[in-house]
């Protein structure tokens, strides 16, 4: 499979008036032709920071891309995302990459109608007059299984349901056939059913447009279902990069070994109480000097402590930031 | 709870959506208003203001300057002496009450509506520049708001107004323009709020444009908090003209309005109560309206409040 972005060492900082947040401290991944790569963490890990600095949409200042690059596959030759030029951007957002937020309510505007909101892409990318871009925009609408589109066109976002509103959510981050959709968490403010269903769409939507979707979430039952791969993050670095079935099976890092341990199952023993990791996240406002997990980790030992671990590689597609050898049960 | 409130709210506006003509909408807006009958009531009198100032030359019995010496200082027609041929009865000079207040609503309404809206573009285009350039051309901007805020607004304007002179436009000028920070400081206030939210990052995460986002995502979003205060606003200008109207600073005292009608009657208040009750019965009856109407505004235009007042 082919490569269609390749982010490397992504350094993100927040100057702010309290210090420095080192939000993002060298994260690499890349991303294949068609393929799903989820990305899991706790709040706070630099989940949306990577998808946001990507696309410049962190407010700047206080917010300052300080190194890395982010090679995008375009049709006529690689670009990096990081040193695109203001028009540049634009043409990326939304035409390259399509971005589907976590609470539709707020992303939608309230007094502006679905259809127009899904309109605005569509002539901001392709040239089309008002009529085709209405066009096109009700079949998007009919695409991502809004009923009676072309009655709903003209409602306004709260005369949708959560459901119906994420759909167009989707709709707008599809309208002008990206090469990848970032899914940032949309299933979060959904209850089960729905989720289930916008999952199914937009599994269905990939496999017929052929996009790459980054799916950001901090749900490890959902990454199982759609997920090729899983970025497991911490602390602003990429701990663990794992084909999804290698990761359930064979975590190699101990924070996402506790994720794992720590997810509710069907058939467990009533009245146990659920595994916790212990501890709570770093401060960020601390330059990492050394593995960032270590006061949480139940194997830490020396060489955590004295530097920050590098990402070595545990298997085929498989990578891990932890000096501890998880197999063998000793340092590596 | 959160369900059911939501049930009530699409409800109610899927029956406004399923025709999204002018006559449903208006039907919708009938609706509203029935159901706040506060709303309803602070409607109808502006609309009595606005009709009576329209309508001035076909509703006044009178011609506001004429002077009848002979019916002079009549009392309202339903005290003894009074007249029906003159139903509030007559100022010192004889010009017939009713007809100078009927006349005395163009100069307020005029005052008002332009005033607002001089104040509301230019606090509108300032505020925007404000609220959405930040850093020092907001500062600079805030300061001076922050400035002309901090002053005592009525000494303010008496003080301008005592040196411009007097006249209709120049009344309207000072209110326009003494009245800019105010709309400068809501409509900062909306677009740091609306320039965080949601829809404005997707529409940035979409590729739009600059000038897209101040026209289609932010402007359509403040014309709700700007109505309703230009409402009160207006009200509060209609005070203020008649205010400096009494110390003989607004319109020339030869043009019926309702500060130089109470200018007037003030030196007979004791004798004569009528001369200066009336007028101040009609800012009394404007400002109540218009406060009334501009409350129901704010509830109407912000869908969550909406929701609230079952």
């Amino acid at each position: 499979m082919s490569r269609i972005l390749t982010v490397k060492n992504l350094v993100t900082r927040f100057y702010t008036f309290d210090g420095v947040v080192h939000a993002l401290n060298g994260v690499s991944f890349h991303l294949d032709h068609g393929e799903t790569l989820a990305i899991v963490g706790e709040s706070g890990s630099g989940k949306s920071v990577t998808m946001m600095s990507l696309l410049h949409l962190l407010p700047m200042p206080p917010a300052r891309i300080e190194e890395g690059e982010a090679v995008f596959e375009d049709d006529d030759g690689p670009i990096d995302l990081l040193k695109l030029s203001k028009p540049e951007r634009r043409r990326v957002r939304g035409g390259k990459i399509g971005y589907i937020f976590q609470d539709a309510l707020s992303a939608l505007n309230p007094v502006m109608t679905v259809g127009r909101q899904v309109r605005e892409s569509i002539m901001e990318h392709l040239s089309l007059d008002q009529k085709a871009a209405r066009e096109r925009t009700i079949q998007l609408l009919e695409h991502v299984g809004i009923p009676g589109a072309k009655s709903r066109y003209g409602n306004y976002p709260h005369q949708f349901s959560g459901g119906m509103r994420q759909r167009v959510m989707i709709a707008v981050a599809i309208a002008c056939d990206p090469k990848i959709v970032i899914a940032d968490e949309p299933t979060t403010a959904l209850d089960v059913t729905v989720q289930a269903q916008i999952i199914e769409l937009t599994k269905r939507i990939q496999d017929e447009l052929g996009i790459s979707v980054i799916w950001i979430t901090h749900d490890l039952g959902v990454v199982a279902g759609i997920a090729d791969r899983v970025l497991v993050m911490y602390a602003g670095s990429a701990v663990e990069i794992s084909p999804v079935d290698r990761l359930y099976e064979h975590p190699q890092h101990p924070y996402t070994e506790g994720l794992l341990a720590a997810l509710p199952r069907v058939g467990a023993k009533r009245g146990k109480r659920l595994a916790s990791i212990k501890g709570s996240p770093p401060d960020l406002q601390e330059p990492p000097r050394h593995c960032q997990f270590a006061w949480r980790c139940p194997y830490n030992f020396d060489r955590c402590w004295a530097s920050a671990p590098p990402l070595f590689e545990v298997g085929e597609g498989h990578y891990t930031k932890c000096y501890y050898d998880m197999d063998q049960e000793r340092p590596r | 709870m959160a369900d059911t409130a939501d049930i009530k709210e699409t409800g109610l506006l899927v029956d406004q959506a399923a025709e999204t003509g002018f006559r449903s909408r208006l039907i919708y807006v009938g609706r509203l208003l029935w159901r706040d009958k506060t709303g309803l009531v602070g409607l109808i009198m502006f609309l009595i203001v606005v009709i009576s100032a329209v309508f001035a030359p076909v509703l006044a019995p009178y011609d506001p300057l004429r002077q009848d010496l002979r019916a002079a200082k009549q009392p309202p027609a339903w005290s003894e002496e009074g007249d029906i041929s003159h139903p509030l009865g007559t100022d010192n000079l004889g010009r017939d009450i009713l007809s100078r207040i009927i006349y005395g609503s163009r100069v307020s309404l005029t005052v008002g509506f332009f005033g607002v809206l001089i104040a509301c573009s230019l606090g509108l285009l300032i505020g925007l520049i404000a609220g959405y350039l930040g850093g020092r051309v907001d500062n600079v901007i805030m300061g001076l708001v922050n400035l002309i805020l901090a002053l005592p607004y009525l000494v303010f304007v008496v003080f301008i107004a005592a040196i411009l002179g007097q006249g209709l436009i120049i009344v309207i000028l000072i209110f326009g323009f003494t009245d800019i920070p105010i709309f400068v400081r809501i409509t900062r206030g909306e677009v740091l709020r609306i320039r965080e939210s949601g829809f404005v990052e997707a529409a940035l995460s979409i590729g739009s444009t600059r000038k897209r986002i101040i026209f289609n995502h932010i402007l359509p979003n403040l014309i709700g908090p700007l109505i309703t205060i230009a409402t009160f606003e207006m009200s509060a200008m209609i005070f203020y003209e008649a205010g400096l109207g009494f110390l003989g600073l607004s319109v020339p005292p030869s043009v019926p309005s309702w500060g130089n009608m109470l200018a007037t009657g003030r030196k007979y208040l004791t004798i004569y109560p009528w001369i200066a009750t009336f007028p101040g019965l009609a800012i009394v009856f404007t400002g109540l309206g218009m406060n009334l109407l501009g409350d129901w505004l704010r509830d109407v235009l912000d869908p969550r409040l909406r929701r609230m007042k079952k």
